[in-house]
């Protein structure tokens, strides 16, 4: 295993990256499609209009509530649980390009990922308080 | 509307601002926003959330497809990233502050100055000297061509970094991947070859949406109902555009008529935002 780690290269964690995103874009789709159906079969006929912003009910908001949804066969619980997926998709690209470069022993690049990391953990922080 | 005919209209509509983004390279974002708040009456709140997940979407399909070719940039993206996550989360609380007709405004004008960038004619000289913190940060690189690997020098790190930045902030702001001016900081300020800056700003993007669409997602500006149709229509859209690229070179004229297009939306958003109706 030892010569494996030496010889890997950028170009083997840039396949697995590339697989990860495609990945995580199909599967999140996937799910988005799913929660989709769901919600036109029981909503398709109500009147609906976003015109006026009033932010989101609480089960498509709270991770709770998303769970709590999606047991229950919520349709719109399901879709958010996808755009989740999605929207993790990047940030665990981040990772994997984090584990790349330890085992590049690039400690600079490990930082530097590491500090992108940060900004986003902070983004999920705040954004509570706001 | 009934929800059905709404999320129909919105698909459809969303496929055709996804074929146009990736046809012109300005994405899918920039059409899908006037489309949603001048077209259907949508709250730009809810109409930047849709499309910052869209742009997630449309962003890690395609950079699965280059990273692998082996063009993209993984030090230059990854450093950069750090300037346009720091802007994703300033722009996503600023928009907490700016007014909805302000922002329309905004909008506006990076639309145009998107447009014009479509237009401009690719500088294709290959930098060969390197800056100190270019080398420093191992930023030079090579890329795969039919003639071999070229390699490639990058200059003004200082300065690239700074407009990505900015290219960040707007990307929060407006919920756009703001393509145009992460390229501005590559090619004209770093001088990065076009076809490594195109695929790594492509790589940014998703990254940079991810940072504000976490703000974003917990303010309650994504709605799933509307995201939706939005998401899968972009994406799906954006994919066709990608197939009909491989096989054509987009022409002249073709280049023209998507910039007047967007010009048009830019200055209805401007209008919009000036006379109050967003």
């Amino acid at each position: 295993m030892a010569t494996k780690a030496t010889k890997f290269k950028d170009t083997d964690i840039q396949s697995i990256i590339g697989w990860v995103l495609r990945l995580g874009v199909l599967v999140s789709m996937a799910v988005v499609a799913i929660g989709g159906v769901i919600y036109l079969y029981r909503h398709g006929s109500e009147h609906i209009d976003y015109h006026e912003f009033k932010g989101v009910p609480e089960f498509v908001h709270t991770l709770s509530g998303i769970f709590h949804g999606i047991i229950t066969g919520r349709g719109r619980a399901i879709i958010q649980a996808g755009i989740i997926l999605l929207i993790a998709t990047p940030i665990i690209r981040i990772i994997f390009s984090a584990i790349g470069f330890i085992i590049e022993k690039d400690y600079l690049y490990v930082g530097i990922t590491l500090l992108v990391l940060l900004i986003i953990v902070i983004g999920m922080l705040s954004g509570h308080a706001g | 509307m009934s929800v059905l005919v709404l999320t129909l209209i919105i698909l459809v509509g969303s496929y055709c601002a996804g074929l146009l983004g990736s046809l012109t390279g300005l994405g899918g974002g920039v059409v899908i926003i006037p489309l949603l708040t001048i077209g259907l009456g949508v709250n730009i709140h809810y109409a930047i959330g849709a499309s910052l997940v869209s742009v997630i979407a449309t962003s890690s399909g395609s950079a699965a497809a280059y990273v692998r070719e082996g063009i993209t940039n993984m030090r230059i993206g990854m450093f950069l990233e750090i300037a346009t996550t720091a802007g994703a989360l300033i722009g996503a609380m600023l928009s907490l502050l700016i007014h909805a007709p302000v922002i329309a405004v905004i909008f506006g004008v990076i639309l145009i100055f998107s447009a014009i960038m479509s237009l401009r004619k690719k500088d294709t000289t290959v930098l060969q000297t390197e800056s100190p913190l270019a080398q420093k940060l191992k930023l030079n690189g090579t890329y795969p061509t039919p003639d071999g690997e070229v390699k490639y020098g990058v200059r003004k790190v200082g300065g690239g970094f700074f407009m990505m930045l900015f290219a960040g902030i707007i990307s929060g702001l407006l919920g756009i991947g703001s393509g145009s001016l992460k390229v501005v900081a590559m090619d004209s300020i770093m001088r990065i070859p076009f076809k490594v800056s195109t695929t790594t700003s492509n790589f940014m993007i998703g990254v940079t949406a991810a940072a504000s669409a976490v703000v974003y997602l917990q303010r309650g500006y994504i709605e799933p109902g509307l995201a939706m149709p939005v998401v899968i229509g972009v994406l799906l859209g954006a994919l066709t555009g990608s197939k009909i690229l491989v096989h054509s070179t987009s022409s002249g004229w073709l280049r023209w008529v998507f910039a007047v297009i967007v010009t048009i939306l830019a200055v209805q958003m401007i209008y919009n935002g000036i006379t109050g109706k967003i």
